[in-house]
């Protein structure tokens, strides 16, 4: 075992490399944009240089006179489409601007053209001489911006359906021995995937094929249908891998319609690879947040009130928030807990999901004002955490399912060495450098979606599991064939896995961290239907059918008391008994508390997650605890984090291999996010202004030098068959808050806005 | 990116008669219809955002044969303008005598770019400033004279606070030419009308009322080397930037002092990440000389050079940055065995 691959502890499966780890490095997997067509045309976008206002006119005559071009889309002349609805009210869309339709300008960046060549060269080149003329008026950019418009996220947004409370807040706070009131604000943030927002359409007769990077095939498949007025049986998204997603990916962007339609006038596939600056504005982005927090604790660090208020900025016509009080009034126990959400209206894209959307700038805000408390309170802060750890979550009461938060925080404090820090701040340094260490507790709601898959097994153990899951480099084709192979007792060579392609029975959104426990529980019954027809065949009685449920694998010893009678089963007789050469099973899974239409909507697109704290007697989230070394230099300012430790808790672990890269990325992206993510815009005219990869800074290499992911066992029986919680949305949680606590641990300065930068280094 | 032609020059006479033919007496050099293409890290990447349109490239990497030496001249170095960025860095001698050019080479850009992109290029490189690299701004005088400034009272974090003028506050953004600056660094130029050199610092404008114009060099001309005079062992690069590597500098520090028995006898001070152009802080260097180094005397030096310095709304903390790390290089420069 490497550091890479360690060793599974109890519930953990194999550490097995990445099934698609050697077509990846040596560049063979084809991305959306690597597919091949016949005869393309290239698409490329013109977007709008306001935020708002109206286009007057267009020069095109230059753009026209470019070799090559075959045609200049805009508003005057573009195929019509339907509208399509929000995702949160039903509908398939991230944003319910659409472009194209009218000359109206609702956010910079907006599509105002497309032009469509022969080569990508000469649609660019034509796009750079496409001229226009504008009528803008005064945009509104973000918080505090003249024009915007505030309301409570309640009933403007199906998706957020109350805000948290219990018992008296107010009285509470107002008697407690201890207070604290916080603000906090978190940035605009993009998700930039290495993949850019490419798309590409080729019809054939009136079958459309989309490729193109997506963490929801169904939902795009039906998404475009509706938007074009054809029957969904005609579409057919395809794209096996994805160059990362992280939220952008989940739901529809206005693009895909619109190349399809052009692709179907010109009668040829048309192929559209944006900009890194485009898919700042074409595309989704995490909204800018503001917070205040207030705890009232008593003097042994109780707490007695805690109350959460955020804002977040969404566009005009769509009311999109991430809510984040769900998670952060029920972290702790607390009697007396309020909490308010409201969305601020400006002149700008509609945000969505991004990596951990609702917890990442919630908890940032929790998170930091625990640690502000412990400071308060003169008490260790991981003490103060478990002072305040509960068993049931203190809304409702519910139990969680299972919960392992003090035990992470244990774990990663003696790995990181906790117990040499000296409390106070700025007592510890190196030279030019100094040291902070600093916590948080990191977590993530567990969630599961119906899901179908079908499974093929041949009489010489080869085997075949297609489902239409999504492989955003999470490790899916691992973890998928890891289950078949385990379950049918086949060698994991033997397994092929056929994912990405909405022509396989249908699978949730790859968000939410839902994926692993939505396809693995739904490939392990449709496994277990297969050896139910084997057992059948050879043992026809039916209980020792029965007892054939409770073995594990086929060529395997039977695990239970039960079946301990069975002797392991042979597949070329019961293939014999059977008399075929093929067994193959669909099965349909749907998680418990599921919604009665689930499977209808699984079929058309739509996604019913269940999980988290929405359970009917339970609320089920994966914990872990996250430990930082801060270093700031005395002289320059210039904050690094060169140690990060973090210890999770997930349920079971399908390959530590896969998961461990899961965390230790994300580990990384929230000290990204806690130094150096944030989109600038220009408020005079509501435009973002560092949209490419030189400019919004993410770390390098020499950014992280050491990060240790501890993963503990932890078996929960209450969520779903397999048991797995999902960790992809894990990590990236905490570690905002954890590195403001060691900054302040380091430099005396609590740091409330992010990202930290050295100008806001006083030392 | 537009459509343009490709000429490989073979040699100096080519280069620069192709260059010269398409000249245009009254453009900026920046918006000469051709340009010479090196390690085209700039070029080609300014070309795809629109911001430059030459209709012609003429590739000056063959003269690499004549124009890369790394060699000894008097009792210095002449460095060719076509020497690779890491070459140059990785060099001994450099290393040992010149150590504020080995860093400012070292601490720029990223591997890949340094193995790529060449000295002459590095110090034509052409400022970051978003709204000067994003077309779909009207108001950029330097791109489009007249148009007015958008990073005035827009996002500034990255700009100038010294050399600034009304029209314009882009910072010059390379490391290895506060090196050149500090050391009184000769530019060897050819041209039409032969070979000419000039101090470094009389290279680059600043802003003024023509932001367009960045340099002295005439459409046509080429540099072919750079020289320094001297060996400068007690010399340092300090850069601070918001990430530990590939990220260009919020405040930089060229040092280099010649210190006899506690006494310093000469002193160089260059600002990076601060001005419109490569700074000499020649000021400070004036209370540097004869003095014995203190910290107070750091601080008073830091102070002079940035006596002049103009913030704008998100930059100011560069005024305050900059004096920390003068103050700091300085300390440095002092303290280092050689
Ligand atoms: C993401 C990124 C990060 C970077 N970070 C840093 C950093 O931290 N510090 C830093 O200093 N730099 C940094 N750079 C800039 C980089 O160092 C320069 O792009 C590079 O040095 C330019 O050299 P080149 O040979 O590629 O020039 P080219 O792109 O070929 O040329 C640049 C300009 O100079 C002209 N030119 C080239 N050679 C000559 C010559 N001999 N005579 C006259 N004119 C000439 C060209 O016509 C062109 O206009 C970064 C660049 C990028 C893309
Ligand atoms: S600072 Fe200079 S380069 Fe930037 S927008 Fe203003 S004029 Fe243009």
């Amino acid at each position: 075992m490497t550091a890479a691959a360690p060793e599974p502890k109890t519930n953990m499966g194999q550490p097995v490399p990445r099934y698609d780890a050697v077509v990846k490095v040596t560049g063979r997997a084809t991305y959306a944009s690597d597919m091949p067509l016949v005869d393309p045309a290239y698409a490329f976008l013109v977007t709008s240089a306001i935020a708002k206002g109206r286009i007057d006119s267009f020069d095109l005559d230059d753009a026209r006179r470019v070799r090559g071009v075959i045609d200049v889309v805009t508003h005057e002349n573009a195929p019509k489409l339907k509208d399509s609805k929000l995702f949160s009210n039903g509908g398939y869309a991230g944003t319910t601007i659409q472009p194209l339709k009218t000359a109206e300008i609702a956010h910079d960046g907006q599509i105002i053209a497309v032009v469509v060549a022969e080569t990508y060269e000469a649609a660019r080149e034509a796009a750079n001489r496409v001229k226009v003329s504008y009528t803008a008026s005064a945009p509104t950019a973000t918080f505090d911006s003249p024009g915007t418009t505030v309301a409570a996220a309640t009933g403007q947004n199906a998706q957020f359906k109350e805000d948290p409370k219990v018992g008296d807040f107010a009285k509470a706070f107002d008697e407690a021995e201890v207070k604290l009131t916080a603000s906090y604000e978190t940035p605009t943030q993009h998700h930039n995937p290495m993949e850019l927002f490419s798309t590409s359409c080729a019809w054939m007769g009136d079958e459309l094929v989309i490729y193109e990077p997506s963490q929801f095939v169904y939902g795009l498949k039906y998404g475009v249908a509706e938007q074009l007025g054809i029957d969904a049986d005609k579409v057919r998204v395809v794209n096996p891998y994805v160059g990362g997603g992280f939220g952008s990916r989940g739901s529809m962007t206005p693009r895909t319609a619109i190349i399809a339609g052009i692709a179907k006038r010109l009668n040829r596939p048309v192929k559209l690879v944006p900009t890194r600056d485009q898919g700042f504005t074409i595309a989704t982005y995490r909204a800018e947040t503001r917070h205040e927090i207030k705890l009232g604790a008593r003097r042994d660090g109780k707490l007695v009130a805690l109350r959460h208020e955020g804002a977040e900025v969404s566009s005009r016509p769509d009311a999109y928030c991430v809510g984040g009080t769900k998670t952060t009034t029920r972290l702790y126990a607390c009697p007396n807990v309020d909490s308010l959400v409201s969305i601020v209206r400006a002149d700008r894209n509609t945000p969505g999901f991004m990596r951990s959307p609702p917890e990442v700038p919630y908890l940032f805000a929790l998170e930091s004002a625990m640690d502000e408390l412990a400071v308060k309170l003169n008490m260790d802060p991981v003490e103060l955490r478990r002072i305040n750890d509960t068993t049931n979550e203190p809304i409702s009461g519910k139990p969680y399912t299972s919960r392992s938060l003090m035990a992470c925080f244990d774990e990663a404090a003696k790995a990181f060495g906790w117990a040499q820090r000296s409390p106070q701040p700025k007592s510890m340094s190196d030279g030019d450098w100094l040291i902070g260490y600093g916590c948080a507790a990191t977590c993530y709601p567990t969630q599961m979606g119906p899901a179908a898959a079908r499974v093929r097994l041949q009489r010489d153990g080869r085997t075949r599991v297609e489902i239409a899951g999504h492989e955003i480099g999470t490790g899916a084709y691992t973890v998928i064939a890891q289950t078949a192979a385990e379950r049918l007792g086949v060698p994991l060579e033997k397994v092929a896995v056929f994912i990405g392609d909405s022509d396989l029975p249908p699978a949730p959104v790859a968000g939410g961290s839902n994926s692993t426990a939505s396809t693995c529980s739904v490939v392990t019954m449709v496994c277990d239907q297969i050896r139910q027809r084997l057992f059948k065949a050879v043992m026809p009685s039916q209980s020792l059918t029965d007892k054939a449920k409770e073995t594990v694998g086929i060529g395997q010893t039977p695990a239970t008391q039960a079946a301990k009678g069975d002797r392991p089963l042979d597949l070329e007789k019961a293939f014999d008994a059977l008399g075929v050469g093929v067994v193959e099973e669909y099965g349909e899974w749907k998680p418990e508390g599921a919604p009665l239409d689930s499977f209808r909507a699984m079929h058309s697109g739509q996604v019913r997650l269940v999980g988290g704290h929405a359970m009917k007697d339970q609320i089920a989230y994966a914990f872990g605890a996250e430990f930082v070394e801060v270093r700031v230099n005395r002289f320059t300012h210039e904050i690094r984090c060169p140690r990060l430790v973090g210890a999770f808790a997930a349920g079971r672990i399908m390959n530590p291999r896969t998961a461990r890269s899961q965390l230790m990325g994300g580990l990384i992206w929230g000290m990204s996010s806690a130094l150096l993510e944030a989109t600038e815009i220009d408020e005079r005219n509501a435009r973002y202004v560092n949209d490419n990869l030189a400019d919004y800074l993410v770390p390098v290499n020499a950014d992280v030098a050491d990060v240790e992911v501890i993963l503990l066992s932890e078996q929960d029986d209450h969520i779903n068959p397999v048991g797995v919680k999902g960790v992809g949305e894990l990590a990236n949680v905490g570690t905002n808050a954890a590195i403001c606590n060691a900054i302040h641990h380091a430099t005396g300065q609590r740091i409330r806005k992010l990202p930290v930068r050295l100008e806001n280094i006083e030392v | 990116m537009r459509p343009f032609s490709y000429q490989r020059a073979t040699d100096p006479d080519t280069a620069v008669q192709a260059l010269s033919a398409a000249a245009a007496a009254n453009n900026p050099l920046t918006q000469a219809r051709a340009q010479p293409l090196a390690g085209g890290t700039t070029l080609i990447d300014l070309m795809k955002l629109d911001v430059m349109r030459p209709a012609a490239l003429v590739d000056i990497n063959p003269l690499a044969r004549d124009w890369s030496a790394i060699e000894p001249k008097g009792d210095g170095v002449r460095l060719g303008a076509l020497a690779k960025m890491s070459d140059v860095a990785a060099h001994d001698e450099i290393q040992r005598n010149y150590p504020v050019i080995a860093n400012s080479l070292k601490l720029a850009a990223s591997a890949q770019l340094r193995n790529m992109a060449t000295l002459g290029g590095n110090v034509m490189q052409r400022t970051r400033c978003s709204y000067f690299r994003d077309v779909s701004y009207e108001n950029c005088n330097k791109r489009n004279p007249g148009s007015g400034c958008a990073a005035m009272d827009g996002v500034n974090r990255m700009h100038a606070v010294l050399g600034v003028s009304d029209q314009c506050i882009a910072t010059y953004p390379g490391d290895f030419a506060q090196a050149l600056i500090a050391l009184d660094a000769i530019v060897e130029i050819t041209g039409k009308s032969g070979a000419r050199s000039l101090p470094f610092a009389q290279l680059h404008k600043t802003p003024g009322n023509t932001p367009e114009i960045e340099t002295t060099l005439q459409p046509g001309e080429l540099i072919s080397a750079f020289s320094i005079s001297g060996r400068w062992p007690r010399s340092v690069y300090l850069k601070a930037r918001d990430r530990q590597s590939y990220e260009f500098a919020l405040s930089s520090a060229a040092v280099a002092l010649d210190v006899q028995d506690g006494m310093i006898r000469d002193a160089r001070v260059a600002l990076g990440g601060v001005a419109t152009v490569p700074w000499r802080a020649r000021e400070a260097e004036a209370l540097l000389k004869g003095q014995k180094f203190d910290d107070g005397l750091a601080q008073r030096v830091a102070d002079a050079a940035f006596a002049d310095a103009k913030g704008r709304r998100q930059n100011s903390f560069k005024i305050a940055l900059g004096k920390r790390v003068v103050a700091r290089a300085l300390q440095q420069a002092v303290t280092m065995e050689i």
